[in-house]
């Protein structure tokens, strides 16, 4: 399929990396050649064959709900660039 | 005996009888770090210091009784994607310079509970994508047995580290090949144990449903038991599964193991040196016992678009945590939000980590999700359909770990389609949940390792330690190294005992 740099554009903001005029040219042709190449998979008939997403899925495993420690909370925000009150220090996101 | 001309077993052997120190083998691996490191550099992080503390306390451990694992006080290394407190973790990414995990991968917990003795965090692929660890935010890694190639990847530090005798073992991960391609291309005995058989608690993600832990080691032996101590049901990894551990492997009788030569594994694309050496593996197995039983895994050419598709997609989806505002790369001075989403992670991925993740999003997103995802999984389906049926005929499947000996560097810089074309022997064992391992099966003309692997049933390790301990006993390609980094190449072939 053709991938138009309008897609690699939406790609991109899907994915939260930026893409420029200077680089979506070439972003277009990597992912145009790899999805062609991807495209093999189109030669075989899958239409009663059921998907597999884990090669031995464990379905429900839980345990018991009980209280139990936690990272504390000077570790959780150990590597954190900027921390405030005890809380991560983000960029304002409402006015 | 040489220290170095021990295997990791050996040396837990002489440790224990206190005919060698902790403290003087780890020392030995630190001077050979030095020595060789400015050629090699298979490591992102040495920790000396707290090595050195460390072999102290294992010492007094191993004296007092407290440890008494058979690897007790042998050196090792740790791949720089396996959580370790307080040591400076980074998936060779920028986006990961100077994050210190506040927790242990549930594997480095059991390593710290026998008296292991860690040396450092090995170069990789950036976050394990690519098969070369060029794609290292902090420099290549180079071949111990000829510094112009590359180590394979993506655990290229792991297998070189164990190669040149830096550390006696080390952890590495694989997705799709990421510690058999290495094992393979740096003379090393490498296993991918099943899915589900080894923690990812504190592995950091690439493919969730594909990754695993396991050792790169000297031989099938240490492999073994790495992979014993490693193994079991973990309440942190919801994937991990309650097995018995694998047997470590005794004897050479291989009576009754059928194996099977997969056809397609031997066809067009595979070199020929490479070839020969492979089905001398066979051969040789035969003549311990084995039967060998023709094979087919018709879905062998779909193994690798399926791989891509999937493995991206996942990945797309690990990588969104990195926001850059809890751990890891940040920019500074931007006040927008998405601004600074942006920012952190265009500057903190490389090239190959971003082609993958918008491949992934690509494959995920509204209107094509069904044609290639959903297709994707689906030939999964198939292809752990043709493996299914391959167990029907036979025990274990022998066939190369990578169609080549190890590459030049740079030599697929242009084109990394071409470099996705060496995983085709291993992408397909992940994407069937399957163990597989690699061992050294010989040299080419250029005196660079061959790498033969050995693929099992689910949970069926303790076969492919039995087969590959009993080839090691009549064979010492594993016993062959590298003359010490900077100096020339490696050993020619025929190494019969």
């Amino acid at each position: 399929m053709e991938i138009t740099e309008k897609l690699v554009y939406y790609v991109a903001e899907l994915a939260h990396l930026r893409m420029d005029e200077a680089h979506v040219a070439q972003a277009a042709e990597d992912l145009s050649k790899m999805i062609g190449y991807v495209d093999k998979l189109q030669e075989l008939d899958t239409d009663s064959v059921p998907p597999t997403s884990h090669a031995n899925a464990r379905a429900n495993v839980f345990r018991e709900d009980e209280e139990r420690e936690s990272m504390p909370r000077e570790d959780a925000l150990a590597n954190a660039p900027q921390s405030k009150d005890g809380c991560y220090a983000v960029p304002r996101t409402v006015e | 005996m040489e220290l170095f001309d021990l295997t990791a077993l050996e040396l837990g052997e002489r440790i224990r009888a206190r005919e060698i120190g902790v403290e003087e083998a780890t020392r030995a691996c630190l001077s050979r770090i030095e020595a060789q490191e400015g050629t090699l550099h298979a490591f992102i992080t040495v920790t000396a210091e707290a090595a050195l503390r460390r072999a102290r306390e294992v010492q007094r451990g191993i004296d007092d009784g407290t440890y008494t694992h058979p690897l007790a006080g042998v050196p090792m290394a740790i791949k720089d994607l396996i959580s370790t407190r307080g040591v400076e973790t980074t998936c060779a990414s920028r986006m990961l310079k100077g994050y210190v995990p506040t927790y242990d991968a549930t594997v480095v917990r059991k390593l710290d509970a026998i008296g292991a003795v860690c040396l450092g965090k090995t170069n990789m692929d950036e976050f394990a994508m690519g098969s070369s660890t060029e794609s290292s935010a902090f420099g290549v890694t180079r071949n111990p047995w000829d510094a112009s190639r590359v180590p394979g990847g993506s655990s290229g530090g792991s297998a070189a580290a164990v190669a040149a005798r830096e550390v006696f073992y080390a952890l590495g991960s694989d997705t799709g090949g990421s510690i058999r391609q290495p094992a393979s291309f740096c003379g090393v005995t490498g296993v991918k144990p099943t899915y589900g058989a080894v923690s990812r608690y504190g592995l950091i993600a690439y493919a969730s449903s594909l990754d695993q832990i396991g050792p790169i080691a000297i031989d099938a032996r240490d492999a073994a038991a790495v992979t014993r101590l490693l193994a079991g049901i973990d309440p942190l990894d919801a994937t991990s599964v309650d097995a018995p551990p694998p047997a470590m492997p005794e004897g050479d009788d291989l009576s009754g193991l059928r194996v099977g030569v997969p056809r397609e594994c031997f066809a067009d694309g595979l070199n020929g040196e490479v070839r020969a050496r492979v089905l001398a593996v066979g051969d040789a197995l035969q003549a311990l016992g084995a039967t060998l039983v023709p094979v087919e895994l018709p879905m062998l050419p779909y193994a690798i678009p399926a791989y891509y598709v999937l493995a991206c997609a996942e990945a797309s989806s690990n990588l969104s945590r990195y926001d850059g505002l809890r751990y890891g790369f940040h920019p500074e001075g931007i006040e927008d939000l998405h601004e600074y989403y942006l920012t952190a992670r265009s500057e903190g991925f490389g090239a190959e980590v971003k082609r993958r993740i918008l491949l992934g999003a690509f494959a995920l997103s509204s209107g094509y999700y069904d044609a290639y995802y959903d297709k994707a999984q689906r030939v999964r389906t198939l292809i752990a359909r043709d493996f299914a049926r391959c167990f029907e005929q036979a025990d274990v499947l022998l066939t190369p770990a990578a169609p080549t000996t190890a590459y030049p560097l740079g030599a697929h810089a242009d084109d990394p389609i071409s470099m996705y074309l060496g995983d085709i022997y291993t992408v397909s064992i992940n994407l069937a949940g399957l163990p597989g391992m690699s061992l050294p099966c010989g040299f080419d003309g250029d005196g660079l390792p061959v790498g033969a692997q050995l693929i099992g049933p689910a949970f069926g390790e303790s076969r492919l330690f039995a087969a590959a301990h009993a080839y090691q006993t009549h064979t010492d390609f594993h016993r062959r190294r590298p003359p010490e980094a900077g100096a020339a190449k490696g050993a020619k072939a025929n190494g019969e005992l």
